[in-house]
């Protein structure tokens, strides 16, 4: 019985098409603008050792790509069934062609694996003397900052200084997470019960995207954040902004002072920290709220209308988040958010 | 073994079930293996409740292995007697093996119980939890081999395990044996290499 | 005494029990079959949602629970009931057929194996009608899998039936072993056999060493839920990392377990199209040896963004490197099988040069997830949903589509329709492409895994719907698939004995086989026997057995004894004694049903 060939000729076409859709999406991730977080466009030592090796194996990976889809494609080409073809000589095999192609992947390896090694302990996690060191506490679903050099307690966006080292330790509270910003470096685990280390020196002032990357529960996908990287100047600012004493209840709009009243009442002081008001710890810190850039791990601006959305429904925006729904009228929200954006 | 099983050809000259017994045995090497290696990477780490040297009895339980021991040498005894036919030995023997295996249970239930009582459970600590699964898995083997040589008794009472049966017994003698060397392991892993 | 009362004489209820209590390996294998690939729809429907949901950001199609839900069982379902039962379907056929023998060692423990997948796949997916199907990931984390932080059913739901499952995979992984070692027909030497057994048997010694790593991890699981033991309990100083490792000890080598009977397919498939012999038998033989041994020790690189330590990072990237070596070392056999042939593009063909074709690029991205500086960019991104994605749908689910296409006219005696099975490899291979190359991308550019919904900022909106789109062709494909099997049920052509000239025993029957398989075990002289002059005798075999040909009859103990064990399981899960010891007693009243009922090999 006599299988059907199939037709030769819709193919070079289909490969055609199908090169110029890998084309298109290949070329449309060379901006690094257009992708926040995006690790191949690193801004810190870490993530450029990890950029090079990177590139050196893709380079390799693209050659053996080529040479043996190359390989299969002239063979399926050259061999196909003719009416004139003959019977095939029943070759059984050829040693030296065994040994040839397991010795020329061995090399190959043997070029990815030298530089993977190096680029594994230069970049082991242990920072130089002097580092910035800045304790990571992870929660289900958001990131706790702690600065022992200063004193500083904050919440998911981390300022670090461009050019100062900076050293991660982290840990988590309940389950597994993990800690990724790709444009700085690689991610890594952070596990209750361990602490587990990242260094790196950001060169570039700006704004980093980051993201837990390890599967932590419902809200997984909004467990997100920032790594504002900024000048000296703007790092030093920044801690003395966080270490700044609270605004007196005098200087308050009539607004914020009702969102004050609206903050003491409605059950926050049972989570949260704002010094001079209250200590809870289930939540994050929200002295200086106010000067951040998202809100609710950064799933949301923060501006009048972010903190309206998330005020007045967190499970509805953070499936599984243990901040409740608290009835409040329109104008109570945004009193509130007045307030908290008056957290400076 | 059936008149086809008898003339049935083979690759390796073997009976089928006694290769799936070695088979099913290997297979079971890698379960008390991964039960051995949980129970020596949590060894030390409990950070409170009773530890290794307060509470294990070694003396009781060199015992208790003893006997497990004489177990394996009264089944060897067992698959010698079935092989020549002689049908009161036999039974003598399996009988023998099955009572020495529930002594050996009867320790394990008088060394977990003074354990509880003396305030080691599952729940306790690391150490609770690790010796807990990794005995009790092997207990529950035991019982098994219990359960499965006092069937073989049955058998012979019932005039169903003469000479041409003898593979049934020395299946059971494989797994029993096994089982012995598992405790083997564990007696030395938990009990003498604290 | 089994011989199948013409068709016309057994009554509807007659022929569900012959189903029942069947112990011919033949039907076991399309019992294997249909089962699995019903479930590989339902997982396949499962992606179709969560790509919907991913198509654009904040889609809003199903909430965040639903998604996790969604991507667990989507991923246990396409391992465990999906690739691994598909590929138990073939082992069940082909395996007997392939080495003469007239049915596997232990047939009812066969059909216990049959049994105990079906029930423990469906006990997981009710889950799904009481809204709790496991939603932690197929890899279930400690601890997020704990009491505390898993407080539902969901996890038990998973953990219970993953060990169901397990109890399957190791009886049939004992089955296969003693089958190969024991069973040949007279000149099978081992280095005789046709390539499909040698990777059969090779995956069935992975399944029984790795699935007690796992049991055992499982066990303690559910002791930490149900009786609150320490396992992976941090307050008490044990390491949730303990999860990992057991859990990776096991789920490496189970990958292995997935590629290579799909790997053993395509060096039957190419081969018979190519109408030369497998090019360096021996080293694609030893390779998948190799490759079983290495996988032992290359668990880690799942864990590299763990913080192991420079040295432990070094030592497993360096074995996660060497194991590409005796993987590239098959494919280049195939290709070099395939130069100086005569090519032949069935259907068949197809979906097994597509398997080189995309496992090439599958087996690079891993190559890329070894070095682990570079690996801590692309794990739990959409990098490395794309690696697995090439290697285990443009791998095995190509491989295995394959050896539906090479073997369907043995199995039912009729053939697919060629015209159609072009359609179902174009869409699915299309598909396939346009759904997972730009993940690597998508991954690359910031999208973490296991997110049911991403940020728009993040520029990756596009790329997304691509791939949903890629997702809905090769759901096309399957269903153009689903569509050729009606068509050919009743109009497709009937096969003869060897409708592809292989050269195999399997071809040296009718199609589809008689109920003995061989009318007289033939003696084995060559590795092609069917291609050799001298292939094996007597040649050809007689048409009808010379004598009587004593067949064991079916058995409904099987079954019993896997009902036993899923009612069991119903009453750990529901913590109920009573149904628990219930399900025990049938299970002892089947097993020893089982040992004392007259059965004759």
């Amino acid at each position: 019985m006599d299988a059907q060939t199939t037709h030769r000729r819709g193919r070079p076409r289909i490969l055609l098409g199908a090169a110029a859709a890998i084309l298109v999406i290949a070329l449309s991730a060379c901006s690094g603008g257009d992708f926040p977080q995006s690790s191949l466009h690193p801004t810190s030592d870490f993530g450029r050792d990890i950029d090079a090796l990177y590139r050196t194996i893709l380079w390799w990976a693209i050659g053996v790509f080529v040479v043996v889809e190359a390989a299969l494609v002239v063979t399926i080409i050259k061999f196909r069934q003719r009416r004139s073809s003959k019977a095939p000589q029943q070759v059984h095999g050829s040693t030296l062609l065994e040994i040839s192609w397991t010795l020329a992947p061995a090399v190959v390896l043997i070029f990815i694996a030298v530089p993977t090694i190096r680029t594994i302990f230069r970049t082991d996690g242990t920072a130089p003397e002097g580092a910035l060191q800045v304790e990571v506490i992870a929660h289900q679903w958001w990131w706790e900052f702690h600065y022992p050099e200063f004193g500083v307690v904050t919440a998911n966006e981390m300022h670090v200084p461009v050019g100062r080292p900076v050293a991660l330790a982290m840990t988590s509270k309940d389950v597994i997470h993990s800690f990724w910003a790709p444009k700085l470096g690689g991610k890594r685990d952070v596990m209750p019960g361990r602490t587990t280390h990242i260094a790196f020196s950001a060169d570039s002032v700006g704004e980093v995207y980051g993201q837990c990357a390890e599967f932590c529960g419902e809200s997984h996908a909004n467990m997100r954040m920032r790594v504002v990287v900024d000048d000296s100047t703007g790092f030093e600012a920044w801690v003395a902004q966080q270490l700044a004493p609270p605004a007196p209840a005098e200087t308050l709009s009539e607004q914020e002072q009702q969102g004050l009243d609206l903050y003491r009442t409605r059950g926050c002081i049972a989570c949260h920290t704002v010094e001079g008001v209250s200590a809870g710890v289930i939540g994050p810190n929200l002295s200086h709220v106010g000067g951040r850039s998202t809100i609710a791990s950064s799933i949301l601006p923060n501006t009048a209308e972010g903190l309206a959305r998330w005020l007045s429904d967190p499970p509805a925006e953070k499936p599984g988040s243990l901040m409740p729904r608290m009835p409040m009228t329109e104008d109570e929200v945004a009193a509130l958010a007045a307030y908290l954006l008056s957290l400076n | 073994m059936t008149h086809a099983e008898a003339t049935h050809h083979t690759s390796t000259g073997l009976d089928s079930r006694k290769i799936g017994m070695w088979a099913f045995i290997g297979s079971e090497c890698l379960l008390f293996g991964s039960l051995i290696s949980t129970y020596l990477v949590y060894q030390g780490k409990s950070v409170a409740g009773p530890t290794t040297h307060e509470i294990l009895n070694i003396p009781l339980t060199s015992v208790s292995t003893f006997v497990l021991l004489m177990s394996s040498l009264a089944m060897v005894l067992a698959l010698a007697a079935v092989t020549r036919g002689d049908t009161l030995w036999t039974r003598v023997w399996l009988a023998t093996t099955a009572l020495l295996g529930l002594i050996f249970l009867g320790f394990q239930a008088y060394e977990f119980t003074t354990f509880v009582h003396e305030g080691l459970t599952l729940q306790t600590n690391l150490f609770g939890s690790t010796f807990f699964v990794l005995t009790g898995t092997h207990g529950a083997h035991v019982a098994v081999g219990v359960l499965w040589l006092l069937s073989l008794l049955v058998r012979s009472f019932q005039g169903k395990l003469g000479a041409e049966k003898a593979l049934n017994v020395e299946l059971a003698g494989l797994y029993w044996h096994f089982v012995d060397v598992v405790w083997i392991v564990i007696f030395t892993v938990v009990y003498l290499l604290q | 005494m089994a011989s199948s009362a013409p068709a016309d004489a057994m009554t509807l209820r007659s022929r569900i029990w012959s189903w029942v209590t069947t112990t011919d390996h033949k039907r076991i294998g399309i019992l294997y079959g249909v089962s699995a690939f019903a479930f590989f729809m339902l997982g396949g429907f499962e992606a179709l949602i969560m790509r919907l949901q991913l198509s654009g950001p904040d889609a809003g199609i199903v909430s965040a629970d639903t998604y996790n839900q969604l991507f667990t069982m989507h991923g246990t379902t396409m391992v465990f009931l999906a690739v691994m039962p598909l590929s138990a379907a073939f082992f069940n056929f082909v395996v007997p057929l392939q080495i003469g023998a007239r049915d596997v060692a232990f047939p009812r423990l066969n059909a216990f194996s049959y049994w105990v997948f079906l029930l423990g796949g469906l006990f997981m997916n009710v889950s799904f009608l009481v809204g709790a199907a496991p939603n932690a990931g197929w890899f279930g984390y400690a601890n997020l899998t704990s009491a505390q932080f898993s407080p539902g059913v969901n996890v038990d739901f998973w953990a219970i039936g993953l060990q169901i499952l397990g109890i399957a995979s190791i009886a049939a992984g004992i089955n296969f072993i003693v089958t190969i070692v024991n069973l040949r027909a007279p000149g099978m030497r081992l280095m005789r056999m046709p390539v499909f057994t040698w990777m059969t048997l090779v995956t069935q010694f992975i399944v029984v060493t790795a699935f007690p790593v796992i049991t055992v991890a499982l066990v303690f699981l559910m002791f930490d839920r149900t009786f609150g033991t320490n396992f992976y309990s941090v307050a008490a100083g044990g390491e949730v990392l303990l999860w990992q490792h057991l859990f990776w000890l096991f789920g490496h080598p189970e990958v292995y377990i997935l590629i290579l009977p799909a790997m053993g397919i395509v060096s039957e498939v190419i081969p018979t199209f190519s109408r030369k012999p497998l090019f360096g038998y021996a080293v694609v033989v030893y390779s998948g040896l190799l490759i079983a041994i290495l996988g032992w020790g290359v668990w880690a690189h799942h864990m590299f963004q763990v913080g192991l330590g420079p040295i432990a990072d070094s030592v497993f990237a360096a074995t996660t490197m060497l194991i590409a070596i005796p993987t590239g070392v098959k494919i280049f056999n195939w290709i070099a099988t395939m130069w100086g042939g005569k090519l032949n593009f069935t259907t068949a063909m197809l979906f097994s040069v597509g398997f080189i074709a995309m496992f090439i690029i599958g087996g690079l991205s891993g190559v890329m997830h070894s070095s682990p500086p570079a690996d801590l960019q692309q794990t739990d991104t959409y990098f490395v949903v794309a690696h697995f994605h090439y290697v285990l749908v443009g791998g095995a689910v190509l491989g295995l589509f394959s050896g539906i296409y090479y073997w369907w006219p043995k199995v039912f005696g009729r053939m697919l329709s060629e015209s159609i099975g072009k359609w179902h490899f174009w869409l699915t291979v299309i598909g396939a492409n346009l759904t997972f190359f730009p993940m690597h991308f998508i991954g690359l550019l910031g999208m973490p895994r296991r997110i049911y919904t991403y940020d728009a900022a993040l520029g990756l909106d596009t790329m997304n719907l691509v791939a949903t789109i890629g997702a809905f062709a090769m759901a096309l494909g399957s269903l153009v698939f689903v569509g050729n099997v009606l068509w050919t049920w009743r109009k497709g052509e009937a096969a003869d004995a060897n409708p592809w000239d292989g050269a195999m025993l399997e071809w040296a029957m009718p199609s589809p086989p008689p109920v003995y398989n061989f009318s007289v075990i033939p003696t084995v002289k060559s590795r092609l026997p069917l291609w050799s002059e001298d292939g094996y005798e007597p040649k050809p075999l007689p048409e009808d057995p010379p004598g009587p040909i004593h067949l064991p009859g079916g058995s409904y103990w099987p079954f019993v004894t896997a009902v036993g064990i899923i009612v069991a399981a119903a009453g750990l899960l529901t913590g109920s004694l009573w149904v628990a010891l219930a399900g025990i007693g049938v299970l002892v009243v089947g097993i020893y049903a089982w040992a004392l009922e007259p059965f004759e090999v």
